[in-house]
């Protein structure tokens, strides 16, 4: 099969994985399913018709290289299917899936095998580590698979045991760890073929919630370095906005929302989008350029002589809001290079704070 | 109504299941006595082999193995490796040395087919459910069917004396190694699983590193089973001429000597014993979902 043009991203960035028209149809016979998909049939009616349950429906998404992209949805919502499908873990019913352009549903049993075995690392929610092997022998195991020797099978692992913080403990068996160090084996494991790409299936959700921040805080650390392509599944929307940086909303098999954690906390596709994000602590998420958007026009450049301070705009709405009541004034929010963007005040910013979400219109992904 | 309601069973519908029974055994044991004879005697050649090399052991060295043995699928402790052993000793005492051997060769002989053929079928049932579907009656028959009915044509087949008592052994004992070969494979965590799978593991590599290693401990309790299936077969397989301890059991029936089939019983109770604690010992020990080995 002849490779598409390659396509890039509206703001220039290489597409890495590319899903097109995914659908996944569970039942005894999913392909006679697909016309009613394409009549655009109700998952309920399909199911109360034939019995089939429809997992994932329509589903288009561009993952740029390097990029931490984060699938979010409830239970049930198809998020883990949606992972399985880029690694055929489960075969999709319908629709594409490439890899570098690379059809990854053409691939044959072997061909299959060796893209898992070199390109994909995958991170299990049970961590799906093997109990009665050591945590050296764990990490190993992608190698051991490729067939890579013993000797240099130790020291790539090694090297990674180190750099996820289990150095010393790898002669110790999965059970004597706690969860969030068992779970920075299955990391270490899916880092030890140093794939291009790493799947995370809700990799931190069994860890309790301060390991899960903690580990949280290790993946962003190692991904500064890795860049690695990540596909994060999660259903904390915390967890998405901290790590993510475009989240994809998933609903009952569709795809509601693409955008970045700002994007969806501010502009949110539907209602649906919209009940999750209302609670969210928008002081973490938005940062202080994104503040300056709910100014009243023109006040910025007026407001300019009364700053007291200044802030990066990187920084969180909350460390902005924290030094305007330091100051007790305003502040100016300079970018890259001290470019001044504006001024934030204490109205403005707790107008970014308080402010209900508009659910945008025509933004639907 | 017809008239076959309400009369007896008709005897039209006679089905000659005996007669071609019958007439199967003498043609297969016609045609393919060679074939027989040829697995009689490579059987009987294993079994005199083994059989000797326990002989000739002196009967301290076979009690300091059972004790390490013993001692090290107990996770190293002392006492149940001096009391075991201590019983194999108490045999000795009834005069019974010699037949435990014999009874042990056959013992290990039978248990090692069940084995060798036992998980290989118990594999691939784990992996074809229409396999299983074929095979499950087919187990169920063999561990209910009354060993007698198969007891004559296995001596047909076989002739008597121990051989046919392993066949009849095997076939008694086979049962449980194949079912729970194929339950530990079905049980292991579908998440280890599908974790090797997205690592690209071959389906061999599969079955040999993740696989076999998480079903051994059910392996284990399935040979644990058969090996006290097998010792319940001791005594039936002497009628079809076994020596060893069983033959010790029928002959204190036969005369009357219950001292003599006491002392042989508890002989058979004290080997089932040590058997049980070895290899339910190291189906724990592989367990890796127990703690502290």
């Amino acid at each position: 099969m002849a490779n598409p043009p390659e396509q890039a991203a509206p703001n220039g960035a290489e597409i890495h994985i590319e899903v097109e028209d995914l659908s996944k149809v569970f039942g005894p016979d999913p392909q006679s399913i697909v016309p009613l998909l394409r009549e655009g049939v109700s998952k309920d009616d399909i199911l109360a018709r034939t019995g089939h349950t429809v997992g994932l429906r329509d589903i288009s998404l561009r993952v740029e290289r390097g990029e931490t992209f984060v699938v979010m949805g409830l239970s049930g919502s198809g998020k883990s299917t949606l992972v399985r499908c880029l690694n055929r873990l489960i075969e999709p019913t319908t629709g594409s899936v490439r890899l570098d352009g690379e059809d990854v549903l053409a691939l044959g049993p072997r061909a299959l095998r060796d893209m898992r075995r070199h390109k994909m690392g995958m991170v299990f929610q049970r961590f799906g580590l093997l109990p009665h092997r050591t945590v050296l022998a764990n990490v190993t195991f992608g190698l051991r698979v490729q067939g890579v020797s013993r000797p240099e099978r130790r020291e790539r692992a090694s090297a990674w045991i180190e750099r996820v913080g289990l150095a010393g403990y790898e002669q110790a068996l999965p059970r004597e760890l706690s969860g969030g160090m068992q779970q920075r084996v299955g990391l270490a494991r899916a880092l030890c073929t140093n794939p291009e790409v790493l799947l995370m299936d809700e990799a931190f959700s069994a860890l309790d919630p301060l390991i899960r921040r903690e580990m949280q805080g290790e993946l962003v650390r190692l991904q500064q370095e890795l860049s690695k392509t990540i596909v994060f599944i999660t259903h904390d929307l915390d967890e998405a906005l901290r790590l993510g940086d475009r989240v994809a909303v998933l609903k009952d098999g569709f795809v509601v929302q693409v955008g970045t954690p700002v994007e969806i906390v501010t502009r949110p596709a539907d209602d649906y989008v919209r009940a999750f994000v209302e609670n969210v602590d928008r002081t973490r998420v938005l940062r202080a350029r994104d503040a300056l958007k709910f100014a009243p026009p023109g006040a910025a450049v007026a407001a300019t002589g009364a700053a007291r301070g200044r802030i990066d705009a990187s920084a969180t709405l909350g460390e902005a809001l924290a030094l305007i009541a330091d100051l007790g004034g305003p502040v100016t929010v300079v970018g890259r290079k001290e470019r001044l963007l504006g001024v934030l005040d204490e109205t403005t910013a707790l107008k970014a704070v308080t402010e209900r979400p508009e659910v945008a219109t025509g933004e639907r992904a | 109504m017809p008239p076959f309601l309400t009369q007896p069973f008709p005897e039209a519908w006679r089905i000659p299941l005996r007669g071609w029974t019958n007439d199967g055994v003498s043609w297969l044991v016609a045609t393919y006595g060679d074939v027989f004879r040829g697995i009689t005697d490579t059987v009987l050649l294993l079994l005199v082999r083994v059989e000797r090399g326990l002989a000739a052991m002196p009967w301290w060295l076979v009690v300091l193995l059972v004790a390490l043995l013993v001692w090290h699928a107990s996770g190293r402790r002392i006492w149940p490796a001096v009391t075991l052993s201590g019983l194999l000793v108490l045999v000795g005492t009834f005069g019974l040395w010699s037949e435990m051997m014999t009874t042990l060769a056959i013992m290990l002989i039978a248990t090692l087919f069940t084995i060798v053929l036992g998980i290989p079928i118990g594999i691939a049932m784990a992996r074809s459910d229409r396999l299983k579907t074929v095979l499950r009656p087919l187990l169920d028959g063999m561990q209910t069917m009354p060993s007698f009915v198969y007891l004559v044509p296995v001596v047909m087949f076989f002739g008597l004396g121990n051989v046919a008592a392993i066949i009849a052994t095997f076939v008694y004992a086979v049962p449980p190694i194949i079912r729970l070969t194929d339950l530990g494979l079905r049980l292991v965590d579908a998440e280890v699983l599908e974790a090797a799978q997205a690592f690209g593991a071959s389906e061999r590599q599969t079955l040999a590193w993740v696989r076999l290693p998480l079903a051994l401990p059910t392996i284990m309790a399935g040979v644990n089973q058969t090996i006290m299936m097998a010792l319940a077969m001791v005594v039936l397989a002497s009628m079809i001429g076994a020596r060893g301890l069983g033959q010790e059991v029928l002959r204190g029936l036969q005369r009357g000597n219950v001292g003599l089939g006491l002392e042989a019983g508890l002989a058979i109770v004290f080997v089932a014993i040590v058997m049980d604690r070895i290899t339910a010992g190291y189906s724990r020990r592989w367990d890796p979902t127990v703690k502290g080995r």
